[in-house]
């Protein structure tokens, strides 16, 4: 029913949607932040303590909590931008968080939710610290040997998924949560045999990665692996704008009836993409494996080596509104507020898993535009749901 | 012109009641078929392998050893089973692949199939061992270790059938078991601690319907964040309040196993059903109770019609988004019953993420239970049965790495709803937002 | 014959929509539209898709809140919040698509909403049922599951329902799309019946046959404006152009079919759906280059699955499809594509077309992955917005943008896209299902020449309809399907009952038989 409008008005219409989402995004963060404050006070005993006191002696209470959550977000604010080297650590951060994010966000365009950015992480991981410490290799040859298995771990790892898909409708959520589990099953089990304990230890550590295979440092935690992280980013993006297979992948997301009488094969598309998927997640995994930590050495693979990349890379690509661009700002954001948690956790004593509150805040407010209206009444949004995965019809 | 009066010209009034259009085996029935021998085929070539490791005898304890009345130990030569049961396996699996067989007989193959798959490998297992494999514990462990999977089953049926998708219940569960712990450490009171996990549970399902019902927000999506929100709630009070005084703070108490009289003495029946502990019995009269809501009375009738037709609902003055708030939150009950299970109905204590997948197990209960509140129990019990399995041939020694055997309900769980049970048809509006 | 807007007189009784106006952000979808409705008559509200008549009995069934005017029965002002209300006004309405739960038996379906008590009674609920059907003479059985009831039956329970409550009023929104002949014949009788009872009853349709058929006034829309009141007995050529709002000619100019050698061959395909049931059932049949086979029959006798087994989206069973002598049995859409199929899919909007991709994205669908779209693994964007540039002047597609989501266009205009793309390459045969399917008048006209264009150039065209309407206007042959087999293939000139007769499952000489026997049915009444 709608009219006609002429190009000016539409590219009027286009930067105002790209403006309100800026604004919707920076509201939702601020919201984030005040109900992480809210839960810091609450959570502290001796600063909700001095609340009994609000009505005779506000200024006790009101300073002991601004003292509080000003302290824990300034030490979020530097240790995440606050000098070169929290610079570095966020950029350290943030790459995997873009390789996952990036597999989240290209499985959605397909109309697929990859919840197993984790476990095809876990195996990348494994692949790739494998090749690192096992395989006597030359250098180059040796990073780049280990970083193509962690990718063919990855990709077979979510390949699986979209095969049981296309064979026989199995629903790739509750799939990919059951696969999430038995990588990590499949690591614990790994790291107590020999292939991949370090010889000598009882507990479940690996040798270290041998240096001709970690990613190059260039400034503290800045490594190598970023600009691949940004290469990956453009990758996807010309793939999905530019490519053959991009437009399949779009087209079976947004309407698979048409896509397949089309002539597209939804099935092969089904499996190639959460091949691709599981591909981005392991080279999450292969940087946690072959990033070099800020002494210039990789962490060894352990049980809780790539944390939890995939969970965190879906707030990433749902606040990145499943497009490249926007996954490498949430990936960045994201990172920053890892690496700022940790200077949080020793500065202020807060412990980093308010990061993952705020996350999944953000997230939530973001994917309800309406709600972040109501509270912020100087935004004006449009009726109706906003599409975070980029595959509505 | 005879015939003009023979011909048969169908009207309004005598048109058929049913189309009728004769029926042959569908692609998809034919994949599920051969999927299903295959899968049950290499089962049984494995289990053939194994009959060459079999050695001594296979002891199955019917009573654990504190039982009044004692039953027999049934001692099952080893090879010898583990060999019939291989062969039952491979005949079944010919069975399917053949696609000889009528209806009813390829649900009995697959019957016959489980059946000897399970007591192959236990017969396996058990050979030649000091220890008899108990049966009594094995079957009232897998009611115990259902008992979450049921109640997290029981939200996502009431849930769904109203058209919401729940793919929280693992946040609703982490949330809830939570609540429990501290509220019951504080208190030290079970029912203060089963009140405060079933107010989290619905809580948590607020926010669910809150974001999904009136803003909107793609539900599948939403799901998983509010999973990751408990995740990092809970996480977070724990670091921060909970950790450093857990004396206080994480000393919940835990139920005791409540014999119901008489019953209770019942051999190998009384301690899988009649010694369990108020959750369990919870849970049973959950189902019971969920069935007649949604099967027999008006508002069972009422959420049923507003999951698969809404507008039809809306046409005849039923109020579509309060249908489905109400659901929604009474699904959030049976989930907080669940999630107190993983504290005070068990150990305890509360750790991070100590839910480990259980609501997405019983989400998958859900599904392969058809949306049907006894079905999917029923699927949640096969769920326990592995899970309880897995942890049962761990004291046994087996030559199986403990961590293959905790991944077992996890590959158990892929392996259904990859289609072993075929394809279901879920409410035709489920996870459709509402707007006139 | 046609009277002015103004002189339409006030009455104390009956059912008044006095200058009503309903918005959609900027859209005016009613603009004070005034319309009556008096005990003992039926009412046509006539209009092309979009009109606004949808819209204007959804406020008057308390659907939609009304921007502007009011409703007065008997004198009384009604506010509807809600159906609940319009009901209990005594408003019954039978939907477009009907609104019963599908799972649901009809008894259920008869209670929803009205249930007596806490636990459900379903004795009660069969009561109702068993009462109503005799007290209207609709026969259902309460205990059937819905989904398991034809089309026909499905809709008696509809009219049912919207009885049950004493309606004074009855509204039927298209009420005849998805019947028979036979059927549509019995449901005028029935609405014949409940007139004579005193029911006020609004039959909106935009098939000006059944408005002379059945009407006793009739009021056109346009546009969301009342355009014009008009007596039965106006000329089917002034009743469209008052709706359309100019001359239309409603026959195809079409040249005699030269049929040339055969390109499709069909011999003895079956067809299972997803369920397993056999719904094309040993069909055969050929289709000569240059001219059109019209697939004829009622909606969901299989005519949907026999396109997609042709295009290779539905498994085949048994049977062979040859294209100009290639074997296409049992293939992938993309072979059939490359062989030269062009597909209208039956539901444009669910296979045919993505709304959120762009337009020019739409005209490439099946091509995008080969030359000149794609230079390797690339999309050439710009072949691609030419191609779509070009095709939007061929084709008429009114659009200020081809970058434009596919999305904005309106019925007509997508439609043009899906055949755009199909017919603008070297074709065998073109399969088009419905492609006039809530298609305004004006683009039906182009859709039609263009069908017949490419005819002409020696495709082979294989048309599925159920409108008879169009098979009329565009078959060469026609060939009538039942229950999946075929009842005959027949000249285009056999007669409109004859055929309908055929559609319900008589064979010709049957039905040319009944037809001679029965000369008031069917015709043009």
């Amino acid at each position: 029913m709608a009219e006609p409008e002429p190009r000016t008005n539409r590219l009027r219409a286009w930067a105002s949607a790209r403006w309100r989402d800026w604004t919707i995004t920076l509201a939702a963060f601020v919201l984030a932040l005040i109900v992480g404050a809210i839960l810091m006070i609450v959570a502290d005993p001796e600063v909700a303590g001095n609340f009994a006191y609000l009505f005779t002696a506000p200024g006790l209470a009101l300073g002991a909590a601004w003292t509080k959550v000003s302290t824990a977000y300034s030490a979020l604010l530097m240790g995440a931008v606050g000098s070169p080297s929290a610079l570095a650590a966020t950029t350290a951060a943030a790459a995997p968080l873009i390789c996952a994010g990036l597999a989240v966000g290209l499985a959605f365009r397909a109309g697929l939710f990859n919840i197993g950015a984790q476990g095809q992480a876990v195996v990348g991981s494994m692949a790739a610290a494998w090749v690192g410490f096992s395989l006597p290799l030359p250098p180059v040859i040796h990073l780049i040997v280990a970083v193509l298995a962690g990718l063919i771990a990855g990709a077979l790892w979510g390949g699986v998924v979209g095969w049981l898909k296309a064979r026989t409708g199995a629903h790739e959520v509750i799939v990919t949560i059951m696969m999430n589990y038995i990588a990590s099953g499949l690591l614990a089990w790994a790291l107590t045999t020999s292939a991949f304990q370090r010889p000598g230890r009882s507990d479940p550590i690996s040798p270290e990665v041998a240096g001709s295979a970690t990613f190059p440092q260039i400034f503290e935690q800045l490594h190598v692996g970023f600009f691949v992280a940004l290469a990956a980013a453009l990758v996807v993006a010309w793939v999905l704008d530019r490519s053959v297979l991009g437009f399949s992948i779009r087209a079976v997301g947004a309407n698979p009836h048409a896509a397949g009488t089309a002539g597209m094969n939804v099935g092969a598309t089904t499996i190639i993409t959460m091949a691709l998927a599981g591909a981005l997640a392991g080279l999450a995994g292969v940087m946690a494996a072959l990033g070099p930590s800020v002494n210039g050495v990789p962490t060894p693979l352990s049980e809780g080596l790539v944390g939890t990349v995939g969970f965190d890379a879906i707030t990433v690509a749902l606040l990145g509104r499943s497009k490249p661009v926007g996954i490498v700002f949430a990936g960045l954001l994201f990172g920053g507020l890892s690496a700022g948690g940790l200077a949080m956790q020793s500065v202020a004593q807060t412990p980093l898993t308010l990061t993952l509150v705020l996350q999944a805040l953000v997230v939530l407010f973001v994917a309800a535009p309406q709600l972040v209206a109501t509270l912020v009444p100087f935004l004006k949004a449009r009726k109706g749901s906003v599409s975070l995965t980029g595959a509505d019809a | 012109m005879s015939s003009v009066h023979d011909a048969h010209v169908p009207s309004l009034s005598d048109a058929p009641e049913q189309l009728d259009f004769t029926v042959v085996e569908s692609r998809d029935a034919r994949r599920a078929r051969l999927s299903t021998g295959a899968l049950i085929g290499v089962v049984g070539l494995v289990l053939a392998v194994l009959v060459f490791s079999t050695s001594g005898v296979a002891r199955f304890a019917l009573s654990d050893a504190f039982a009044d009345v004692q039953l027999p130990t049934i001692e099952l030569p080893g090879a010898p089973v583990v060999a019939v049961c291989a062969v039952l396996c491979l005949l079944a699996a010919a069975g399917f692949i053949s696609g000889r067989l009528p209806g009813r007989w390829s649900m009995l193959a697959g019957i016959v199939a489980g059946l000897a798959v399970t007591l192959g490998f236990l017969t396996w297992a058990a050979a030649g061992k000091d220890l008899p494999f108990p049966v009594a514990n094995q079957l009232a462990g897998t009611v115990f270790t259902a008992t979450p999977l049921i109640l997290g089953a029981l939200c996502g049926v009431v849930g769904e059938r109203s058209g919401v998708v729940n793919v929280a219940i693992e946040g609703q569960f982490l949330t809830a078991a939570f609540a429990a712990a501290i509220v019951g450490s504080v208190t030290q009171s079970i029912p203060a601690a089963l009140f405060a996990a079933v107010l989290a549970g619905v809580l948590m399902a607020s926010v669910l319907a809150v974001f999904a019902i009136k803003y909107l927000v793609d539900q599948v999506v939403l799901g998983v964040v509010i999973n990751l929100l408990a995740s990092g709630i809970t996480g977070f009070l724990f670091d921060q309040l909970v950790q450093p005084n857990s004396r206080v703070l994480n000393s919940a108490p835990t139920m005791d196993p409540i014999p119901i009289p008489l019953l209770a003495e019942l051999p190998l029946i009384g301690p899988v059903l009649f010694q369990q502990t108020i959750l369990v019995y919870l849970a049973i009269v959950s189902v019971v109770v969920v069935w007649f809501l949604l099967f027999r009375t008006r508002w069972g009738l009422r959420v049923r019609a507003v999951g698969e037709h809404p507008e039809a609902a809306d046409t005849v003055g039923i109020s579509v988004k309060r249908v489905r708030w109400q659901a929604v939150l009474v699904a959030g009950i049976f989930s907080g019953l669940g999630g107190a299970f993983f504290t005070v109905g068990s150990v305890g204590i509360f750790s991070k993420d100590l839910t480990v997948g259980n609501g997405f197990i019983a989400l998958a209960a859900v599904i392969m239970g058809r949306w049907h509140p006894v079905l999917a129990a029923t699927m949640a019990l096969f769920f326990g049965f592995v899970v309880q399995m897995a942890s049962q041939l761990q004291t046994l020694n087996t030559p199986v790495p403990s961590q293959f055997l905790l991944m077992l309900p996890y590959i158990a769980t892929i392996i259904a709803v990859a289609g072993l049970i075929g394809r279901t048809r879920a409410p035709a509006a489920d996870g459709i937002p509402y707007t006139k | 014959m046609i009277r002015p807007v103004a002189d339409e007189a006030e009455h104390g009784t009956g059912l008044q929509l006095k200058s009503i106006t309903k918005r959609f952000g900027t859209f005016v979808a009613n603009d004070a539209v005034d319309l009556d409705i008096r005990p003992g008559e039926i009412h046509c509200l006539l209009g092309e898709n979009g009109a606004g008549k949808s819209t204007l009995m959804n406020v008057l069934y308390g659907l939609y809140q009304p921007d502007g005017g009011e409703i007065v029965i008997d004198g009384a002002v009604q506010h509807f919040a809600n159906p609940k209300a319009a009901m209990a006004a005594g408003i019954g309405m039978v939907h477009q698509h009907f609104m019963l739960v599908e799972v649901f038996t009809v008894a259920e379906n008869m209670i929803l909403g009205r249930e007596p008590g806490l636990v459900v009674d379903l004795k009660a609920g069969r009561a109702t049922v068993r009462e109503l059907s005799a007290r209207y003479n609709l026969p259902v059985d309460p205990d059937a599951v819905v989904e398991d009831l034809p089309v026909g039956v499905q809709q008696r329970v509809e009219i049912l329902k919207a009885l049950a409550n004493d309606a004074a009023y009855l509204i039927l929104d298209e009420p005849t799309a998805v019947l028979t002949p036979q059927e549509i014949d019995e449901l005028m009788v029935v609405l014949q019946r409940l007139r004579d009872e005193g029911k006020g009853i609004v039959f909106i349709t935009h098939k000006l046959r059944e408005v002379r058929a059945i009407a006793d006034r009739i009021t056109v829309l346009r546009r969301g404006r009342v355009v014009g009141r008009a007596e039965p007995g106006t000329s089917e050529n002034e009743l469209a152009q008052l709706m359309v709002g100019r001359a239309v000619d409603l026959t195809v100019s079409k040249q005699h079919a030269e049929p040339g050698p055969v390109r499709l061959e069909v011999e003895n395909l079956t067809v299972t759906n997803s369920a397993g049931a056999v719904v094309v059932d040993g069909i055969s049949f050929e289709v000569a280059g240059g001219e059109i086979l019209c697939v004829a029959g009622v909606q969901g006798n299989g005519q949907s699955e026999l396109a997609d087994a042709l295009l290779g989206n539905l498994p085949v069973l048994s049977g062979s499809v040859r294209l100009d002598g290639h074997d296409l049995t049992d293939g992938t859409p993309k072979r059939a594509i490359i062989a030269g199929m062009g597909f209208v899919p039956e539901d444009r909007q669910h296979d045919g077309f993505i709304g959120s991709f762009t337009i020019a994205e739409n005209l490439v669908l099946n091509r995008f992955d080969r030359p000149p779209f794609a230079k390797g693994a690339a999309l050439d964007l710009e072949a691609i917005n030419g191609n779509a540039l070009r095709l939007r002047d061929e084709f008429d597609i009114r659009t200020p943008e081809v970058q434009n989501l596919g999305s904005s266009l309106s019925g007509g205009n997508a439609q043009k896209v899906v055949l755009a793309r199909e017919l603008s390459r070297e074709l065998a045969v073109l399969v088009a299902s419905q492609p006039t399917r809530g298609v305004d008048v004006g683009a039906i006209e182009f859709l039609h020449k263009r069908i017949v264009a490419e005819r002409d150039k020696g495709t082979a065209v294989m048309l599925v309809s159920t409108e008879l309407e169009e098979v009329e206007a565009l078959a060469d042959r026609v060939l009538v399907m039942y229950r999946g087999r075929v009842v005959g293939i027949v000249g285009p000139d056999t007669p409109r009952d004859v055929l309908g007769m055929m559609m319900a499952g008589c064979s010709y000489d049957e039905a040319v038989a009944l037809a001679a026997a029965a000369p008031t049915e069917g015709g043009d009444r």
